[in-house]
């Protein structure tokens, strides 16, 4: 373990969240329920009903004549737009135009063909229903496992990333090992589902526009806007001072907002669009759908001599994506051969996106899955393999880790969870008609820091204003700045007010990638550590105000010397029921070393609610892709099952005390992924080992369990 | 959602004049399905009336044994009523295993036996769909119907009843007490409520009929239990549900009751099976009867495991309210 940082201010401590009144009490406005200058008109989305084709007729008449209906907008009166293609750019993708009703084609199901937008909601909303759209379908492609002969491989993946990697002769290694495994595993399409819905509120003032909206990142969203408008960035103003989660789903720009600027322009009046929650699994992207072949070999002692992960993805014909699945194998583990491959299958259905912990949450389902089947076959104690395997050196990078304290969490965690109590073997455990197991994985991720700048105001009477446009995404990222100026600058923290989400001020990396905190966190302190130096010069009373960056780390020595990431390792206790096969999760317990922790409490959450989700992601999530159509079977939150909370009763987690000084000058580093990810696997694990029942294909769910008992 | 015009009714027989009046006329009490079907398309009612605040609301006991429970007593209410509890753990059970506590909070007595079907494809007005436009098709048939029937399930129709509490009220006997369009009197079996699936209605209400009132006999002898399986621990429909009523004493069962739910479009209750419980201490007595009720069970692709899976369930929860002889 590393030293103990110092924590003599207010960094680290389990702050309340400073805005936590403000949201309980409703005071805390989120987009759509900005207001603007006059009172807003309401728009409402009408998505196609076919995968592939093209929109031959829209017969708006009825709608137009319904009350209050102020416009209906289609391809034939939407303003121009560029057109959306290459579906691979080489810029970042998050800024690039994304027309709406730019040409009559369609590209998968739900995607916009009309906007209705009228006095009311009820009035838009009815007159939405009336708009009669007439399709020429074209044969379209759906389904993975049925499309696996034209897989392609993409140039790059996610965040640029290597698409296949070898390092040593993983053919080689496998061909001799005493011990492999040699596993497929399926991972369900999953979504974001954050709990506020895709909105906007726009209003025009002449050439400049005004929009709230639900952003991760201020940055892309205001870029995007602009370019599907053609206009300068300049003229738009993007605010986003709160947001109901977004989970990768909320980092670029969506139609809704588009489309309300369209309207408001066409209108001259303000007007709103909220996306419905089955209009959301249609247009912000997704977790595709993955395939996972896993293979491993080993001495009979238990060494990892090669590992072995190669993926086929849905992608889309129309935007590219190549989620990094196989990413965290290139460095987990120290293995002599380890190969890694993307490939991706292109189907009329909207592209993906990255989705929590993008890569790594699926790409540990299967990869901690298939190393807890290895240790199955080798007799040994998972956390024990683990250890044995881990690394201090990166071994694809060949460089050290900037800190590495996986087997710390490992050791701690088993001590904490009981590890040593667990049922050796598959169905050795019962309590009535319940077979109980345990399961463990590991968690790894990589940490990251984007560019970042934020000013800092110290006003005559001490007060202190933060501005970055920097988003709260229900992390905590209010209160963690409000701590960090409140230390820097040596004021108390009810003497910092913390402003978020708006263009106006300083550009940051935003809400994603798990960088935010630490991107947005190193630019305030560098900002207070510049005011400060500036009032030590002087006695006046006066403002102080100074701006403050940070580089990212494409340009910092230090991720350049060291590989960077985040890891953990996940305890988890199932009780399976023998006769109908329900998985219930009983307990779970994650150990992660993540640098210095700013809020004890708010990364905590953020740790449980990853892991929460690696619970759902294990058990619940699957959106269903109906070949017949390309439709989503189970759109809505009745039957795309995420936790409740009776499945999450008993989730706890802890740090390892560390302080990362090579990720930046705080010593942070990203908490918001690290907890899903390998949390999911664990509990697969323990269904193993609570039944003997080894399932493949994510989620697991009771005909998978009794097919097998 | 389209624009409708709202009344809220005055007394039962008025309720029922006024939803029988217009063809486009519907009740709405607690509103927890019907609303969530007006946004959706799915219902498109050009007027409501609001039976929520009729008297129908108080939970007695009949003078010949048994409970009178008023169309309009909440889910919530009825799960936790002391007398229910005692006399009829198995409903109050099923009441608590259904929705959140919020929705069992709005949730009536009468709506949760008319709630419809959770068939994706009947949700959404993109799909053909029988029940929701007759001829159209079954889209489910050749779907995802990982959620659907295993019995009593026709080609035109695959779709099963949601609800927990009808299943409880099945094995209970319960009958339904109504006041019809033309304001008369009238009870219903609760075995009797559900047409078999195709094209025509889903009950055998007239338009305009009102549920005043489920009549629960005095419960049958022996251990109640109700088991719900399902995909998360709660928020769920069940994948199965299983309500037994089991009579056994020295050793010897003597009688009993099944329902079951998930399976089909109504609570399936089977004569042939109950008729078996008189069968003595045989070991094998409650997989005959598991059998027995599962008769003509026929899976459509996904939920083939729903057979076996009932099969399961059946065994178990008669054991466990058998205690300990089996
Ligand atoms: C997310 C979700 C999960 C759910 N999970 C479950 C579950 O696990 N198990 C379960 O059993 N249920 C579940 N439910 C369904 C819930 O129990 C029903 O929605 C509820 O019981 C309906 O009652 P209500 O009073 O709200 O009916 P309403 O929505 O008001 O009415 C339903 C129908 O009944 C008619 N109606 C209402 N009252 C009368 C009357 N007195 N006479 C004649 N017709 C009448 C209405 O016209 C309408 O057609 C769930 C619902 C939701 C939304």
């Amino acid at each position: 373990m590393t030293t103990l940082s110092p924590t003599k201010g207010p960094i680290g401590e389990p702050l309340d969240r400073v805005d936590g009144r403000l949201k309980v009490t409703g005071a805390a406005r989120y987009a759509a329920e900005r207001k603007p200058s006059a009172p807003p008109l309401h728009g409402v989305i009408v998505g196609a009903t076919v995968a592939k084709g093209r929109v031959t007729a829209i017969d708006a008449a009825a709608a137009e004549a319904a009350p209050g209906v102020r416009l209906v907008m289609t391809h034939r009166n939407a303003p121009k737009q560029p057109e959306f293609g290459p579906a691979r750019i080489a810029g970042n993708r998050f800024q690039r135009a994304r027309p709406v009703l730019g040409d009559d084609r369609v590209r998968h199901w739900g995607e916009p063909v009309a906007f209705v937008v009228a006095d009311t909601f009820e009035q838009a909303r009815a007159a939405a229903d009336l708009v009669k759209v007439t399709y020429e379908a074209e044969p379209h492609a759906i389904g993975l496992e049925e499309h696996l002969r034209d897989a392609y491989a993409p140039q790059t993946i996610n965040v640029g990333m290597p698409t296949d990697t070898e390092v040593g002769d993983f053919e080689a290694a496998f061909a001799v090992a005493p011990v492999k495994v040699d596993e497929t595993y399926h991972v369900a399409q999953q979504h974001h589902m954050a709990i506020e819905p895709h909105a906007a509120v726009a209003e025009w003032d002449g050439d400049e526009l005004t929009v709230f909206t639900a952003s991760q990142t201020i940055a892309n969203a205001r870029a995007s806007l602009a370019a599907t408008l053609g206009i300068d960035k300049e003229k738009v103003r993007l605010v986003s001072s709160y947001v109901g989660g977004g989970f990768g789903g909320k980092l670029g720009m969506r139609a809704e907002t588009a489309l309300a600027a369209f309207a408001a322009k066409a209108l001259s009046r303000p007007v709103k669009a909220v996306q419905t929650r089955r209009q959301t699994f249609y247009t912000v992207g997704h977790r595709p759908e993955a395939i996972q072949r896993v293979r491993l070999s080993a001495s009979r002692d238990g060494r990892l001599t090669g590992v072995s992960h190669e993926v086929w993805m849905q992608s889309s014909p129309v935007e590219e994506f190549a989620e990094q699945t196989a990413s965290s194998t290139r460095a987990l583990y120290g293995a002599p051969a380890i190969l890694t491959r993307h490939r991706l299958v292109n189907l009329d259905m909207q592209g993906g996106e990255p989705v929590r912990a993008p890569g790594e949450a699926p790409g540990l389902l299967a990869l901690e899955s298939a190393i807890d089947e290895l240790c199955h076959k080798l007799g040994m104690d998972p956390v024990e393999f683990r250890i044995l395997n881990d690394t201090q050196i990166d071994p694809e990078k060949k460089k050290p880790f900037s800190s590495r304290h996986l087997v710390e969490c490992l050791r701690e965690g088993a001590a904490r969870f009981g590890w040593a109590d667990r049922p050796k073997s598959p169905r050795e455990r019962r309590e009535g008609a319940k077979l109980i197991g345990y399961g463990v994985s590991a968690a790894i991720r990589p940490n990251y820091i984007g560019p970042c700048a934020a000013y800092v105001r110290v006003a005559e009477d001490r007060s202190v204003i933060v501005r970055t446009d920097m988003t709260d995404i229900g992390t905590g990222t209010y209160t963690i700045l409000t701590q960090v100026a409140a230390e820097t600058l040596g004021v108390p923290l009810a003497a910092v007010k913390v402003e978020l989400g708006d263009s106006r001020f300083p550009v940051s990396p935003g809400s994603g990638g798990s960088w935010g905190a630490a991107s947005s966190a190193s630019a305030v302190h560098d900002a207070c550590l510049k005011v400060k130096a500036e009032m030590a010069r002087t006695d006046e009373a006066r403002v102080f105000e100074a701006t403050g960056s940070v580089k990212g780390m494409r340009d910092t020595q230090a991720y350049k010397d060291f590989s960077q990431y985040c890891f953990g390792a996940h305890f988890a206790e199932v009780e399976v029921d023998e006769d109908t096969g329900e998985i219930r999760m009983r307990r779970m317990l994650g150990a992660f070393a993540a640098g210095r922790i700013l809020n004890a409490k708010t990364a905590r959450s953020q740790m449980i609610g990853g892991m929460i989700w690696g619970v759902s992601s294990a058990l619940f999530e699957e959106a269903v892709n109906d070949p017949r159509t390309g439709h989503i079977v189970n759109g809505d939150l009745g039957e795309y099952h995420v936790a409740a909370h009776a499945d999450a009763a008993n989730v706890d987690a802890f740090f390892i005390d560390e302080h990362d000084e090579r990720a930046n000058a705080l010593g942070a580093k990203g908490v918001g992924e690290l907890g899903i990810c390998g949390a999911g696997a664990a509990l697969a694990n323990a269904v193993f080992n609570a039944t003997g029942v080894r399932a493949r294909r994510f989620p697991i769910t009771l005909d998978q369990v009794i097919a097998g008992v | 959602m389209t624009p409708f015009t709202y009344e809220r009714a005055s007394d039962p027989a008025a309720a029922a004049r006024a939803v029988a009046a217009r063809p486009d006329a519907r009740f709405i009490a607690g509103g927890t399905n019907l609303v969530d079907l007006m946004k959706l398309g799915v219902e498109r009612p050009g007027h409501l009336v609001d039976v929520s605040r009729l008297k129908l609301d108080a939970i007695e006991p009949r003078p010949e044994g048994g409970l009178k429970i008023g169309a309009q007593v909440k889910n919530s209410v009825l799960a936790a009523d002391e007398q229910v509890r005692k006399l009829y753990p198995l409903l109050s059970r099923a009441l608590l295993a259904g929705a959140s506590g919020q929705l069992r909070n709005m949730a009536s007595t009468g709506g949760n036996l008319l709630q419809r079907t959770r068939c994706f494809y009947f949700a959404d007005v993109s799909q053909p769909c029988n029940k929701r436009t007759p001829g159209s098709g079954c889209a489910a048939l050749g779907g995802f119907n990982r959620i659907h029937a295993v019995l009593g399930a026709t080609e035109a129709c695959i779709a099963t009843n949601p609800s927990d509490m009808a299943v409880a009220m099945a094995a209970l006997d319960a009958r339904v007490e109504t006041v019809t369009g033309e304001g008369a009197p009238r009870e219903i079996p609760l075995g009797e409520l559900y047409r078999a699936p195709g094209e025509g209605p889903e009950t055998t209400l007239g338009h305009g009929e009102l549920i005043t009132a489920v009549l629960l006999p005095p419960p049958p002898p022996g251990r109640q239990v109700y088991r719900k399986v399902r995909d998360r621990a709660s928020y769920a429909f069940a994948l199965v549900s299983v309500a037994a009523v089991v009579d056994a004493a020295d050793g010897r069962v003597r009688g009993g009751r099944l329902a079951l739910g998930g399976v089909a479009h109504k609570p399936w209750r089977v004569e042939e099976a109950e008729r078996l419980f008189d069968g003595g201490v045989e070991t094998r007595l409650f997989d005959r009867i598991a059998d027995a009720a599962l008769s003509g069970a026929r899976g459509y692709g996904h939920n083939d495991f729903k057979i076996d899976l009932a099969r399961r369930a059946i065994r178990r929860t008669l054991a466990d309210a058998a205690g300990d002889v089996s």
